[in-house]
């Protein structure tokens, strides 16, 4: 393991230390100013957010949401250092007829609402979350409001 | 003694809206909380991807009542990152203004709920009637006292009205004042303290994990403003301070509170004088090309984020909101623990509810 940063790392140093643990695993996208994109597979989503948490002291979750693209769904993560104003935004793609991932809950408190609203909106199952129950709609409600084929009446 | 569930709400003078809070009370100490919300889900995003760009942004006010001009804000700054326009300079400074403007007006709000939280009704009522000052100017500026409908893509609906310096300068000069005056309603009053002080204590690490944003995680020590730190308009041409707290209580996250609406007044004072002259809005584009854009700005709440797919049409594929009190809400259970069953007003008040940004 690399050393660990109490303060912040740069963009270059996340994308080196990332591309140097992880391989072919995670594909980075590009960078900006105070931001990194990457995209991950899904069995190392987990290792990953750890080492995101805790060696590069990412400290926050600002938000977990689904996009349905319809040929397959993407659970996308902005995660938020407090030192240098720094935001990953980090895409996992989900197969139609697989929809689940583990949950970023244990390492990320505030990941736990996000992971419940992404449930009960698009159906995609977060392994090893707390309490995974509807939250926004009520507990006997049968569908996936936020999916594409979810039409709404007047839509065209 | 057994425990029991209380369930305080939705009908309840400390809820703020329609949200229950459910408690587990072992005589008069908090075992265990579990927040309840969703009454006022009505599909916000959902709404949006059979609307066109520039319908969403008076959905966007609606978002929030306290805090419209920051939500159409932010809407705007992410459909701009998406069509890759650059908003004019004068248009910058109008913008910041108005949200300083809302954040003062939004904070005094939080204000009088809390002074009513804990009984003290002329705390109510004379941030109220500051906070009046705030709403006209915001009819002068854009014709709405609430839901301004002001920023536009690409810039703001019309520049600053006739003599709005003069009237903008005359109301915070007069606030700071005033504001001294409501400071020694609270802090002078024994009362008001003792039940502020030392309840709903977080520490600095676990507001950071739990994802508190905003004046409540800002009161917990964490030294991050998105204004400061990831900065989006003229922020970083102005000089001012980020008000950081450690204390980590409730008194704590009401003196970030106070101490920002000082810091509003600054920037405003700021912000009109180096305010250049020029255009206020520049045309956009009816369709967005395909990609996927993020932008965060500094709500008076806390972190607002909002996640933009588009695909290429006139409207979004999908648009993310990330609120900040849809946040700090989950956050109760912690912050109410151990605590007793007559601080849930006092700790939960600092919290500064809003249903419509929290259930969308």
């Amino acid at each position: 393991m690399t050393e660990q940063f109490y303060e912040a790392p740069t963009v270059e140093q996340v994308s080196e230390l990332v591309a140097a643990k992880f391989g072919k695993a995670v594909q980075l996208k590009g960078s900006k100013p105070r931001r990194v994109y990457m995209s991950a597979d899904k069995g190392v989503l987990f290792e990953l957010a750890t080492y995101i948490h805790d060696v590069l002291n990412f400290e926050q979750a600002s938000s977990v949401c689904a996009v349905d693209y319809e040929s397959h769904m993407t659970v996308v993560y902005h995660l938020s250092n407090y030192f240098n104003g720094m935001m990953i935004e980090l895409t996992v793609d989900l197969a139609n007829d697989d929809l689940t991932v583990a949950s970023v809950a244990p390492i990320w408190g505030g990941a736990n609402w996000h992971e419940r609203e992404t449930y009960e909106l698009f159906g995609i199952v977060f392994e090893g979350h707390p309490k995974l129950e509807r939250l926004l709609t009520p507990a006997d409600y049968q569908f996936f409001p936020f999916r594409r084929s979810y039409k709404l009446r007047r839509s065209d | 003694m057994s425990k029991m569930w209380v369930t305080m709400g939705p009908q309840h003078p400390f809820s703020h809206g329609l949200w229950t809070l459910k408690v587990q009370v072992d005589g008069e100490v908090i075992q265990d909380a579990e927040p309840v919300i969703g009454y006022l889900h009505r599909g916000w995003e959902k709404e949006c991807e059979n609307r066109t760009y520039p319908q969403i942004i008076p959905m966007a006010d609606r978002l929030c009542y306290s805090a419209s001009m920051t939500w159409s804000h932010l809407y705007c700054k992410v459909a701009e990152e998406a069509m890759e326009i650059e908003v004019p300079e004068r248009a910058q400074y109008i913008r910041v203004i108005a949200d300083e403007i809302c954040r003062i007006q939004s904070h005094l709000m939080w204000l009088a709920a809390m002074g009513t939280d804990l009984g003290n009704l002329t705390i109510f009522l004379w941030a109220l009637r500051e906070r009046e000052w705030f709403l006209d100017l915001n009819v002068k500026l854009c014709g709405q006292r609430l839901t301004t409908n002001f920023p536009r893509i690409g810039g703001v609906r019309n520049d600053m009205p006739y003599l709005f310096e003069r009237d903008l300068m005359r109301v915070v000069d007069l606030f700071e004042k005033r504001l001294w005056d409501i400071i020694a309603l609270t802090d002078d009053n024994a009362i008001f303290m003792s039940r502020m002080q030392g309840v709903g204590h977080v520490t600095r690490k676990e507001a950071a994990n739990l994802g508190l944003t905003g004046p409540s995680m800002r009161g917990c020590g964490v030294n991050f403003d998105v204004r400061r730190d990831d900065p989006y308009m003229v922020y970083d041409e102005l000089d001012w301070e980020v008000a950081v707290c450690d204390d980590g209580d409730s008194y704590g996250r009401y003196k970030v509170r106070i101490e920002e609406m000082f810091q509003s007044c600054e920037i405003i004072r700021q912000a009109v004088a180096k305010m250049p002259d020029g255009p206020t809005r520049v045309k956009a584009p009816r369709n967005v090309p395909e990609g996927t854009h993020v932008a965060r700005l500094e709500d008076p709440r806390g972190e607002s984020l909002m996640y933009l797919v588009s695909d290429g049409t006139d409207r979004p594929y999908r648009l993310k909101v990330r609120s900040p009190i849809f946040v700090n809400v989950s956050a109760s259970k912690r912050l109410v623990q151990g605590g007793r069953m007559a601080d849930v007003p006092a700790i939960m008040g600092t919290i500064d509810m809003c249903l419509g940004e929290t259930d969308r």
